[in-house]
């Protein structure tokens, strides 16, 4: 059982984020870390090695600093790393960073891959449909439970409505949610050893992807600008001395709100 | 300018988030079109022309009547390739936002995701994408065609507008891997009340609540007020109140016309679930929480106090 966890590195939670006027992207230049969101998928990946065995590779997009950040997954317990570095493949949007993954995933061809829920760094929450749709196989997304069983993936998904349960014959995408397990910590000897598991950084030619398939070039969305967000309506600050619920029923009555 | 609508649905209803992208499309002029896919949904397709739509393109297959992405990735692969159309639009949603992202890798289309409104500008389709933290609005486009865009759920109102739609059937053609994920046990709707993301009125709970058994609080205010419950990403985590009713960046997106915010700090990932609610009342006892800043009207005080004075003033205006 090989599995694949697609990880991402993002600027750290705690750094101030701001993005560059000129290339209208967000500045990656700080310090930078796991997406916490993929920790969770590397736990899982864990989790399904230990109940049987075989492997955990981490599949990255991302600069040659990213392997720093990536270890993490490998003192977690990941057994080695695949990194797509290149300078070509900055700026990519879904359509081209899912093209540049599913190239290196295809070059692994695993029983399984995880995803984590979302990326800290946007909002999207997308790239494992457009990755599942490249390598032509099954997905389950928002997993918050995942077992194996007779070649088969078999997600709890939430939707809106409650929870789905769905399977998906391997090799096959799920996306895991953040609600799935309790990721565990690095220990000690997992951090030591880290350093030593094999970690491989690879270029788009390596992967047989063209520079103008990737990056801006290979992209089919754009930033045209950057504006200041709609302006909100004055707000009122009130202490409570004891006459706030009438206060509030007076502002809702006020603003027509009951 | 030609669109084309994803309209979703669940029990027998066309969802409200995709009536109201409908409603949109057809605000900002041209042929609006739709597309229905399912199973026994030939009747919810004229619903769609009171919203607008000028013709609604339907798949009735039962091959459709699970709502698994992939099957309807390549149903609107086999419209499309018969069609043209400036733009595709989706209602963001767990099911939607799947089918438009593996829908762009199988057309190599853009898509632009998280959007908070659409617009024609010197006859060109743009977005507005908030990012950051909604710090940044961005004006996003498309370099192909068609243009694929999620709106953030909540966004627009479904607005009737009386029309009829003409219903245009198609037959979609399936690949093998798109049938391969199968639907063992559908979810239903397990809430009681409204649902939270059509109630008009929403109060919110977070983790300043104390613990579990303080729910009652919350959900006698939000009975007096004819509205539904909701709670934080902390409060769903701890196990104290069900995940169908998380308002957040996880959870759900949410613009009620009030949302009173019970012990809730508001960091970012909780405001982007809710902070195109009408009216925003906020309860906390920590003068420095963040709602304060975006709360219409923020409170400093003891919740526990405030919350169930509040309730019985509610019931008597309202039996008054």
């Amino acid at each position: 059982m090989k599995i694949a966890v697609c990880a991402k590195y993002v600027p750290e939670s705690t750094a101030a984020r701001r993005i560059d006027p000129q290339t209208k992207r967000l500045d990656r230049s700080g310090e930078g870390a796991l997406n916490p969101f993929d920790v969770n998928a590397v736990e899982e990946a864990l989790r399904l090695k230990e109940a049987g065995d075989g492997e955990v590779v981490i599949v990255s997009l991302g600069p040659e600093r990213a392997l720093e950040a990536m270890r993490r997954a490998l003192a977690m317990g990941a057994d080695r790393i695949v990194l797509v570095a290149d300078e070509a493949a900055a700026g990519s949007d879904l359509v081209a960073t899912s093209r540049v993954l599913a190239a290196a995933l295809e070059r692994e061809s695993p029983d399984l891959v995880l995803f984590g829920q979302q990326a800290n760094d946007a909002d999207g929450a997308v790239l494992w449909a457009a990755v599942a749709e490249r390598l032509q196989r099954p997905l389950i997304s928002q997993v918050a439970e995942l077992s194996l069983e007779d070649g088969k993936a078999r997600g709890k998904r939430q939707t809106e409505y409650g929870y789905d349960v769905i399977d998906a014959p391997l090799p096959a995408v799920v996306a895991v949610s953040d609600a799935i397990n309790e990721p565990r910590y690095p220990s000690l000897k997992g951090i030591m050893g880290a350093k030593k598991k094999p970690q491989e950084t690879v270029s788009l030619a390596d992967l047989g992807v063209g520079a103008e398939e990737a990056g801006e070039a290979g992209s089919r969305t754009t930033v045209e600008a950057l504006n200041d967000p709609p302006p909100r309506g004055d707000t009122l600050k009130i202490e409570d001395d004891g006459s706030a619920a009438e206060k509030i029923l007076e502002f809702l009555q006020e603003r027509k709100a009951l | 300018m030609r669109f084309l609508v994803f309209l979703e649905h669940h029990e027998g209803k066309l969802q409200k988030d995709s009536l109201g992208v409908l409603s949109k499309a057809a605000s900002l002029g041209g042929e609006v079109e739709a597309v229905l896919l399912g199973s026994d949904v030939n009747e919810l397709a004229g619903e769609a022309g009171k919203y607008g739509a000028q013709r609604v393109h339907v798949d009735d297959d039962v091959l459709l009547d699970k709502p698994l992405p992939q099957p309807r990735v390549d149903a609107l692969e086999t419209l499309l390739g018969g069609q043209q159309f400036d733009a595709v639009l989706f209602a963001s949603s767990v099911l939607s936002a799947d089918i438009a992202a593996a829908l762009a890798a199988r057309l190599d289309a853009g898509l632009n995701y998280d959007l908070t409104d659409l617009a024609v500008e010197d006859g060109k389709v743009v977005g507005k994408r908030p990012a950051l933290g909604d710090s940044v609005y961005a004006d996003v486009g498309w370099t192909s065609e068609p243009r694929l865009a999620l709106i953030r759920s909540g966004t627009f109102e479904p607005k009737e507008v009386g029309g009829r739609a003409e219903v245009a059937p198609f037959e979609s053609r399936f690949q093998d891997f798109s049938l391969a994920a199968t639907m063992v046990e559908q979810a239903h709707e397990e809430s009681e009340g409204p649902s939270i993301e059509d109630a008009d009125v929403i109060v919110a709970a977070g983790r300043g609540l104390g613990g579990p058994d303080n729910f009652g609080l919350v959900e006698e205010l939000a009975k007096a007020l004819g509205g539904a419950v909701a709670a934080t990403r902390a409060v769903v985590d701890a196990g104290w109140y069900p995940y169908s009713t998380q308002v957040g960046q996880t959870g759900k997106t949410v613009s009620p016309k009030l949302y009173v915010a019970v012990g809730i700090s508001g960091a970012i990932q909780h405001k982007v679930g809710m902070q195109s609610s009408g009216l925003i009342v906020a309860i906390n006892k920590d003068p420095n929480a963040p709602i304060f800043e975006y709360a219409d009207l923020g409170v400093v005080g003891d919740l526990h106090e405030i919350v169930p004075k509040l309730t019985e003033l509610v019931r008597a205006r309202k039996a008054a």
